[in-house]
């Protein structure tokens, strides 16, 4: 399934708190956690990971640290910060609020269209 | 990765590749090498072969001209440098360099002609004094106009701001030599760097980090008009000396021709060269800070226990004043331009340590000297001079003591570096308040003495 580019960049910011929020990782294994969590549906251009992670950490929502891969080579690590779980836990209130007003929304075209009431 | 040399060539030439966009750091640049290596790595173990791998990677990493500008978005520092160089670098002619030169030395003569206009046109040399930052700081302010492509209406508010302070100088009956003709002109040129911040940030003189910018900028054109200014002092000396061996002297034609077109000139030039030629300079910054700023606490601190031998504040006397205030404002601007060059998002180390006690020794030699103030004030009543200074003061101390507080926070990892910097950029537009107060209230309500 493809998803509206939009709609990803928008999921991004409580998508990557989110995953953080269970521990630390570094920007490879957040892709490969995105895609493991969406079954592959989620497609992010991986490269725009990074600024993203940046912004996140210039916010304080979280932290980075330096460390090495099984490789030997340099590896950034970021980890959520309480900051970082405080705007976690507001943008997990307005995701809600927009998932009920959509299935709210949306209710009447599962259902088929009843007759309204008078025009009988 | 033995035996995949290929692949490492590949990986080689596309982190070069990368190398060259201006908003993308070497530690990014490491960020991003990893991320493309886990990723060929996830291919191979598929079953894909090196070069198939690293095709599919490099695909999914993304087109590297947007990814470079959301970094660019991020990181806006950065992004400045890219503004300047990137436009140039694209379109490959050298006709828009030249054409950059041109304008430019046309400002440089422009500057030192109107200079040279007031010389002539002003007699009296207080006029003349006021006038110096009026004649001369448009020119580079033209330039960032030019540059930017500064909207009409933001370049029609600038001209109108530049009017009203051309007014405000010089049609006040202020008596010749009076405190508050003296206090007009020493904060007159505040007030047009102020203008100038405006069109250099292209208008949007609101955001933190164009401000931010301005800041660097003004660092920076320090270093380099002193640069300037040193090769021609030494050019002119050895000219001199040639000069006088044939018996020729050059002193009138120096005081006439020479200063007057030079020193406004090099003005000029020197925003030029900060704007063409920054990574030079960004290198230096942070050295230039590192190394001032220890030093300057130690001034700080032997200044304090010479104020404390010599009697406490109640004997600090009127010239000993002014002299503290020159320090505590270059102080001041070592602070700010120490901050600027700082990357926002290193963690606090042994120099935030030593910024920190270089801010709280300022604090401390504030304080002595708003006692003295005060004391002064009680002893002697108010004049323009000591309200001027009362005032400036308060406003350093403020500045000062949030910094501290920030500083603090920072250090005991409860704030971010960013809210020191917001602190520093959010506060900058009141000095420009202090100055015009002093420009424009000062001489009615001191009655134009």
């Amino acid at each position: 399934m493809h998803i509206d580019k939009d709609l990803v960049a928008a999921a991004a910011t409580p998508l990557v708190l989110g995953i953080l929020a269970e521990g630390e990782l570094y920007g490879y294994a957040i892709i490969k956690r995105v895609g493991e969590l969406s079954d592959g549906d989620l497609q992010w251009t991986d490269g725009m990971l990074y600024p993203l992670l940046h912004r996140l950490e210039r916010l304080g929502y979280l932290s980075s640290s330096w460390g090495t891969s099984e490789a030997g080579r340099r590896r950034k690590h970021y980890a959520i910060t309480v900051t970082g779980r405080q705007a976690l836990a507001e943008r997990q209130e307005q995701w809600a609020v927009v998932a009920e007003t959509l299935r709210q929304a949306w209710r009447s075209l599962e259902q088929p269209p009843a007759a309204a009431p008078g025009w009988a | 990765m033995d035996g995949h040399v290929e692949l490492e060539a590949q990986i080689g030439r596309w982190r070069g590749y990368l190398q060259r966009r201006q908003a993308i750091a070497p530690a990014d640049l490491d960020e991003l090498e990893d991320h493309l290596r886990g990723e060929i790595a996830a291919r191979r173990s598929t079953g894909l072969d090196d070069d198939e791998a690293f095709l599919v990677a490099i695909k999914r990493m993304g087109n590297l001209d947007a990814v470079s500008r959301e970094f660019a978005r991020e990181h806006s520092d950065r992004l400045w440098k890219q503004l300047v160089l990137v436009p140039e670098e694209r379109d490959g002619e050298s006709g828009k360099g030249w054409r950059e030169l041109i304008v430019v030395l046309c400002l440089a003569v422009g500057a030192g002609l109107a200079v040279k206009a007031g010389i002539l046109l002003f007699g009296q040399e207080s006029v003349l004094a006021r006038n110096i930052g009026l004649l001369v700081i448009p020119f580079p302010t033209a330039y960032f106009a030019w540059k930017r492509r500064l909207a009409a209406r933001t370049a029609g508010t600038l001209l109108l701001a530049l009017a009203v302070l051309a007014v405000l100088l010089n049609a006040y009956p202020v008596v010749a030599g009076g405190s508050t003709e003296l206090l007009a002109i020493v904060h007159a040129p505040v007030l047009l760097w102020m203008l100038a911040g405006i069109a250099y940030a292209g208008g949007r003189w609101r955001s933190d980090g164009r401000r931010m910018d301005f800041v660097r900028f003004t660092g920076e054109i320090a270093i380099y008009f002193t640069l300037l200014a040193l090769g021609g002092a030494v050019l002119i000396g050895l000219t001199f000396a040639v000069l006088q061996l044939v018996d020729l002297d050059l002193e009138p034609v120096m005081e006439a021709w020479i200063l007057p077109f030079a020193v406004p000139g090099a003005l000029v030039v020197a925003a030029w060269l900060v704007e063409a030629k920054q990574n030079v300079v960004e290198n230096i910054a942070p050295v230039l800070t590192k190394v001032f700023t220890p030093l300057t606490l130690l001034m700080l601190l032997s200044m304090l226990a010479v104020l404390a031998a010599s009697g406490g504040p109640g004997q600090v006397g009127r010239e000993l004043l002014i002299l503290m205030d020159a320090i505590l404002v270059l102080v001041l601007c070592l602070l700010l331009y120490a901050v600027s060059a700082r990357d926002s998002l290193s963690p606090p180390g042994l120099f935030d340590g030593i910024q920190l006690l270089l801010v709280l020794a300022s604090i401390a030699v504030d304080v002595v000297m708003l006692v003295a103030m005060l004391s002064r004030i009680a002893e002697f009543g108010t004049s323009p001079n000591k309200i001027a200074a009362l005032g400036l003061n308060l406003l350093l101390l403020v500045h000062l003591l949030r910094s501290a507080w920030l500083g603090v926070g920072f250090l005991r990892r409860r704030r971010l570096f960013a809210e020191l910097e917001r602190w520093q950029t959010r506060y900058l537009p009141a000095y420009g308040l202090w100055a015009l107060a002093v420009v424009a209230l000062f001489p009615p309500v001191f009655g134009f003495r």
